[in-house]
């Protein structure tokens, strides 16, 4: 009992380091809010004008769904950079010497991700009041639960990098592998029914386009497969994602 | 034995940086690791504290195998690292906050610890303030007041007072050795400074090249080898003549110089130099451990650096 107290306390341990450093540096919060912003009114407004209405919607509310999965991608996977940091600098040693499991280290930091991803998501469901995004209180329950599971995933993985790497230009090289493919081949910006056969089956082994498809489904209505079955998959693929974590932390 | 090592080894590449170590610390020691940069002390201590695995060989640390048991390896211990790993976008107190939640220190007390450490690393007033605002010095008080913080059963303290000043460094050494005392904890720590050995440990292994040359009370390994030394520069080189001399314990030369290691420099310095024939230059002065560094592996400790990299480290995020 205490044994599990212990562990409890030390996830707790990690992720308050992280939630109050993410408050103090203004600049992870100021990205936070300023790039979603930036997806939805640029590219969403840009493109649109150039895209018919999708399914009885406008581009920009079309892909409002997509471009919240993206700012939850991106802001996920490239957490696990702050992992090789903590370590050049010597921060995480204390942590590693410290007598809690792998698994609540990585929980701990998992979490601490999630939350960085999470405040995000907040910002853009504000914002999506205010476009007209079709949000009642319960799609934003949803939602919200959706875009979580998704973080979760995508921090896992994040991660898994950033521990099996020492050098964060090498982490920015690796994950600009995994995360433009995953982005592109999501039907985050297109609608992949309309895709050519070859690109569609792509689409279907990527873990992202279920999460692009629930939250679609959830928000718009709009889906091709079954909400349950995108959740299942996604939630499948975070589990998987969270034990190679704990792999790669019990390693370092 | 609450530490204990057999064959114990860590190889980086060619380099071997720790080669076939035995050693054995009882309960309640003050152990302390002398040698120069790159004598292995820092890897030594990593592996005794599970973060780095050995090549080879075995090592118990309070009758827990390092490689087999390190959770409860890691449940017996506090360390001082050498390299600075406070955080610096937490104040003092919430790094300390951290750690007890991190060592499972009781609730109950946890308050009442951090109110303890703080004042005796004096920093009670800075508590409160952000570590990237904290001095190099403040930043080492800190780790320090962090390591101590949950009396563990066996503390490493990897160079503790690097970079700090003579005053907090001897509050320091009594609050260590108070705790050693009152709570029967074993330190290991890692030095480069005499003083510091002599004062605090009760016993020295001195460490080069990854092995370990000497090892005894500072006192005795002193009178060993030291006693007194006499260092002089003759005008006439002469080496033979003055090993000869029955009280001459040993000669080591070094840059021109003669270091002689005498008995009792009161009682033989008169005839000794009766011997030297003319001189340039004498000092005498009580031997320390630097002379015995000095007689084992010819080359002298320096004394007021540690690895170049801390000042360095100490840099923002
Ligand atoms: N990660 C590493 N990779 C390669 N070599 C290493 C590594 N860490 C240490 N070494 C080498 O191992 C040897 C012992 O290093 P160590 O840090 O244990 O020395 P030390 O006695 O603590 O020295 P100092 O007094 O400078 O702290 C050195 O030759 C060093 O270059
Ligand atoms: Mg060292």
């Amino acid at each position: 009992m205490s044994e599990l107290m212990n562990e409890i306390e030390g996830i707790y341990a990690v992720w308050l380091r992280e939630a109050k450093i993410y408050v103090r540096e203004k600049e992870r919060l100021i990205s936070s809010v300023i790039s979603p912003l930036l997806w939805i009114f640029a590219f969403g407004a840009g493109v649109g004008s150039t895209v018919n209405v999708i399914d009885g919607y406008s581009y920009q509310v079309f892909i409002y769904p997509g471009i919240a999965v993206m700012a939850v991608l991106f802001t996920s996977l490239f957490y696990g950079i702050y992992i090789i940091w903590d370590r050049k600098l010597d921060f995480l040693k204390e942590v590693l010497v410290a007598p809690v499991s792998r698994a609540s280290v990585f929980a701990g930091k998992m979490l601490g991700g999630a939350t960085d991803a999470m405040v995000q998501v907040i910002f853009l469901l504000i914002i999506g009041l205010f476009i007209n995004v079709p949000l009642t209180p319960l799609v934003v329950i949803k939602a919200f639960l959706m875009l979580l599971l998704i973080s979760i995933a995508m921090v896992s993985i994040g991660l898994v990098i950033g521990a099996n790497l020492n050098s964060p230009e090498g982490f920015s090289l690796v994950i600009n592998f995994v995360m433009w493919p995953m982005f592109f081949f999501s039907g985050a910006l297109f609608p992949v029914g309309n895709l050519p056969s070859w690109l569609e089956r792509a689409t279907y082994v990527n873990p992202l386009t279920y999460g692009v498809d629930a939250l679609r489904g959830i928000i718009l209505g709009i889906n091709h497969f079954p909400v349950y079955y995108d959740a299942a998959i996604m939630l499948l693929f975070a589990l998987l994602a969270m034990a190679a974590g704990v792999l790669s932390f019990r390693r370092m | 034995m609450v530490i204990k090592t057999e064959g114990l080894t860590k190889k980086y590449g060619k380099i071997t940086a720790v080669e076939g170590l035995n050693l054995e610390v009882e309960e309640g020691e003050i152990f302390g690791l002398l040698g120069p940069n790159g004598a292995g002390k820092t890897t030594l201590i990593s592996m005794l504290c599970t973060i780095l695995k050995p090549t080879s060989g075995r090592a118990w640390v309070n009758g827990f195998d390092v490689l087999k048991e390190s959770g409860k390896v890691r449940k017996s211990i506090g360390i001082v690292f050498q390299a600075p790993s406070v955080d610096d976008l937490l104040t003092g107190r919430e790094n300390l906050a951290m750690h007890n939640l991190l060592f499972g220190v009781p609730r109950g007390i946890r308050k009442q610890r951090i109110d303890e450490v703080l004042s005796i690393v004096n920093l009670e007033k800075r508590a409160d303030d952000l570590v990237n605002t904290y001095s190099g010095g403040m930043r080492r008080r800190l780790e320090l007041a962090r390591g101590i913080m949950h009396h563990p059963k066996i503390l490493f303290l990897d160079e503790p007072t690097l970079g700090l000043d003579p005053q907090t460094r001897e509050h320091i050494w009594a609050y260590i050795s108070d705790l050693a005392e009152k709570e029967c904890m074993t330190v290991m720590l890692t030095t480069h400074y005499m003083e510091e050995a002599e004062q605090l440990c009760d016993r020295v292994a001195i460490i080069d090249y990854g092995k370990i040359v000497a090892l005894d009370s500072p006192q005795t390994l002193k009178n060993k080898i030291a006693g007194d030394v006499v260092k002089i520069k003759q005008k006439v080189r002469d080496v033979e003549t003055i090993k000869k001399l029955e009280y001459v314990k040993n000669v080591q030369e070094k840059d021109g110089l003669l270091y002689i290691s005498i008995k009792n420099a009161s009682k033989h310095l008169q005839d000794l130099l009766v011997h030297t024939g003319p001189i340039d230059f004498v000092e005498v002065r009580s031997g320390t451990l630097n002379d015995v560094f000095l007689y084992y592996t010819g080359r002298e400790i320096r004394e007021s650096e540690g690895e170049g990299g801390f000042w360095e480290r100490v840099m923002k995020r």
